[in-house]
């Protein structure tokens, strides 16, 4: 099935009781199908189209503090449209699944991917599980409801897939058995503190000072981060399951490794040949992909990388200005370590659907070992090849060559 | 119950709900009628707020309300409305929760969010039919912040984005109109300065099931310039003097619950007002003054 077909099949084996939703590509298939389903009477979902990214957020949001589980989905454009309502309903503690197909961001307008679009909510409170393949989508979005609505975590996740690449890509996806999923992830509990006439709560109110407010969002920084032991929990209850065991971090022949590829997403199949073909020809590659990017696993990645010569980040975004932002959040996670790699290279590349080759995967690790033989300051790239400027000069020269003609016509 | 409940001033509530001490101003127009509104909806309710003056309702970790609250955003409460009614629907469905623990559901929000940047919000819940009932109070400018123009600021009056002489070039817009163009269950304009007249259509609103808006203008001390102890009188007069109608509109049909005869010169509702001083002081400003009256004279000439 394809990767939205996995996200469909997630939330309907999660027996999500609400989703308000909003079209937009390359996500619109999830939510469809779930409007399918729910049309036809194979699921119990209540569905909503709302007029907007930022209403559905709210709506999910509310939705989960009043004690239902909730899904709901969207990508690029929609999720920076809704950004005032993700970091609000983090601080609702409102549990629930958000799925993000990524797509890079206006402007230029495209529909291609690129994670631009999800780092961008990186600092929201969301949890966040960046998937690498279409079985993994499936899974995580299990995953992502039992961490979620965790006791100790209380806290909305997305899940990250890659437009395109994940979204419409076939792959065989294992479909868990539903009697097992519904013992693994039970009905939704939310406590306390949902809306009752028994019990009048109000939340979300204004706080006056510092004090109070530094208190709770030290309190979601501190669950977000105790989200990481109880993902490790949940991982082996998941695995007890169905034998699939998603850990935070995925490595990669990385254990005698010389130069490691670092990166999240889909691009882990394309580094995984990579990784082969280097190996073939006599260079110790291998991958180290983080599955979790919030709360960020710093000690796995530290020990999948402790004693390695080079680290080769890449990053599907940019931090305009400063660079890649997986380059610059694994600088802060080990710098200052004894063990700590000497050279990491920064590589940004794969922007709106830009494809990162086989050739430049190898070109990449070749680079990166070299600064650490040479003992040179960590390579800082912008992927892009002769070719491609050639072609987009050529366009270039169309748009001036139209505009020329029509300021003639117009004379 | 129906609307018979509240026939003379001695039937409305003489205990009150909410509680005192917010850090609302003295003489807010808006509080004085949530006040009374919350008489007769009771605690079974969740109020959904947007951004505005009445976000400082609830201050951590105190709380007016008997019943429950939810502060959501400025563009959005309509939408954290949908999802709390349709997830408590979803839990009576599925027999998680029994008919005891439903509630009411209030959305809370300003002139600033009502008129402008709520509204796309607010049209899609009525086009969804959401059972809910929508609480403007419209203090005509955006209040929280200092009183800027907002798009419920009437015609020449003076806001900190637009100083005298001239006070603001921009005709407020009609939001009863708007709601009622997008055919909701019940549109009603009140005031609390009536409060018979307020509770009556509080009392019908609440029996009613879908989208209901109570309009309820909200004079404001600070931000229009008088003494809070003249709240009371400024609110009849805005009704005396025909610039706030009272009406409701139900199943395709306006019904004026209130009407002067003869009505109050209007001048005598803006003189009382520091937003409207200057169209009289230096000199009077008589083409804008009477462009006013016209304004509301040709209203009411539409048929009571």
């Amino acid at each position: 099935m394809t990767g939205n077909a996995a996200a469909a099949w997630g939330a309907r084996l999660a027996d999500v009781d609400y989703m308000p939703a909003f079209p937009i590509t390359p996500q619109t298939e999830i939510v469809e199908t779930l409007g399918h389903w729910r049309e036809a009477g194979e699921i119990q979902t209540h569905v909503v189209m709302m007029e907007s990214e930022h209403s559905a957020v709210a709506a999910a949001g509310a939705a989960a503090l009043t004690g239902v589980r909730v899904f709901t989905a969207t990508s690029s454009q929609g999720l920076l449209y809704a950004m005032e309502m993700l970091y609000t309903v983090a601080g609702w503690r409102a549990p629930f699944v958000l799925v993000n197909v990524s797509r890079g961001i206006a402007a230029p307008i495209t529909l291609e991917p690129d994670h631009q679009d999800v780092l961008a909510a990186r600092d929201s409170g969301f949890l966040q599980i960046h998937c690498g393949s279409v079985q993994e989508i499936l899974d995580s979005i299990l995953l992502a409801h039992r961490w979620s609505e965790h006791p100790t975590v209380r806290l909305p996740a997305i899940v990250n897939l890659d437009g395109f690449h994940l979204s419409f890509t076939r792959e065989p996806v294992e479909v868990p058995d539903s009697a097992a999923v519904s013992r693994f992830l039970p009905p939704f509990d939310a406590g306390e503190a949902s809306f009752r006439a028994s019990k009048p709560v109000s939340r979300a109110v204004a706080v006056l000072g510092g004090a109070p407010y530094s208190y709770f969002r030290y309190q979601m920084h501190r669950a977000s981060e105790a989200a990481l032991a109880v993902h490790e929990t949940i991982a082996v209850e998941f695995q007890r399951m169905c034998g699939r065991h998603w850990g935070l971090i995925d490595v990669y022949r990385a254990e005698d490794a010389e130069v490691v590829f670092f990166l999240v997403g889909s691009f882990a199949t394309k580094a995984r040949e990579a990784v082969d073909h280097l190996r073939a020809a006599g260079i110790a590659a291998g991958l180290v992909r983080p599955r979790i990017l919030r709360p960020y696993p710093r000690e796995a990645i530290r020990q999948a990388l402790a004693g390695k010569r080079a680290v080769a980040v890449l990053d599907q975004n940019v931090s305009m200005g400063q660079g890649g932002i997986l380059h610059s959040e694994l600088a802060a996670a080990l710098y200052g370590w004894s063990e700590a790699p000497k050279v990491l290279a920064s590589f940004i590349g794969g922007l709106g659907g830009r494809d990162v080759t086989l050739e430049e995967f190898g070109e990449m690790a070749r680079e990166t070992l070299r600064a650490a033989d040479e003992g040179s300051e960590s390579p800082r790239r912008l992927l892009y090849t002769a070719q491609e400027l050639r072609e987009v000069r050529k366009l270039q020269g169309i748009a001036i060559a139209e505009r020329e003609d029509i300021s003639k016509e117009q004379m | 119950m129906s609307e018979a409940r509240f026939r003379r001033m001695n039937d409305l509530p003489s205990t009150h709900l909410l509680g005192g001490g917010t850090a609302m101003c003295a003489g807010c127009g808006g509080l004085q009628a949530i006040q009374e509104i919350y008489d007769v909806l009771g605690p079974r309710t969740i109020f959904v707020n947007a951004a505005g003056c009445m976000t400082l309702l609830s201050i951590y970790p105190f709380t007016p309300f008997r019943g429950s609250w939810l502060y959501t955003a400025m563009a959005c409460a309509p939408a954290g409305s949908q999802g709390v009614r349709d997830a408590l629907d979803i839990l009576l469905r599925k027999g998680r929760i029994g008919p005891e623990e439903d509630l009411a559901v209030v959305t809370l929000a300003g002139d600033g969010a009502s008129y402008g940047m709520g509204l796309s919000a607010t049209s899609a819940a009525i086009d969804r039919g959401l059972d809910f009932l929508y609480i403007c109070y419209d203090n005509e400018g955006y209040g929280n912040t200092g009183q800027q123009t907002s798009a419920a600021t009437p015609f020449a009056a003076a806001t900190a984005t637009n100083d005298p002489p001239s006070g603001n070039p921009q005709a407020k817009k009609d939001l009863f109109a708007i709601w009622v163009a997008n055919r909701p269950t019940y549109v009603a304009t009140a005031i609390a300065a009536e409060p018979l007249d307020l509770a009556r259509k509080v009392e019908k609103a609440s029996a009613m099931k879908g989208p209901r808006l109570l309009l309820i203008l909200a004079p404001c001390p600070t931000g229009w310039g008088f003494e809070p102890g003249d709240l009371v009188e400024i609110g009849r007069l805005a009704v005396s003097t025909g610039v706030f109608p009272l009406k409701e509109w139900e199943a395709g049909a306006t019904i004026h619950t209130k009407i002067r005869r003869p009505r109050v010169p209007v001048e005598e509702y803006l003189k009382r007002q520091g937003r409207f001083q200057h169209l009289f002081t230096p000199r009077r400003q008589e083409p804008v003054l009477s462009k006013i009256q016209r304004q509301v004279d040709e209203y009411w000439s539409r048929g009571e």
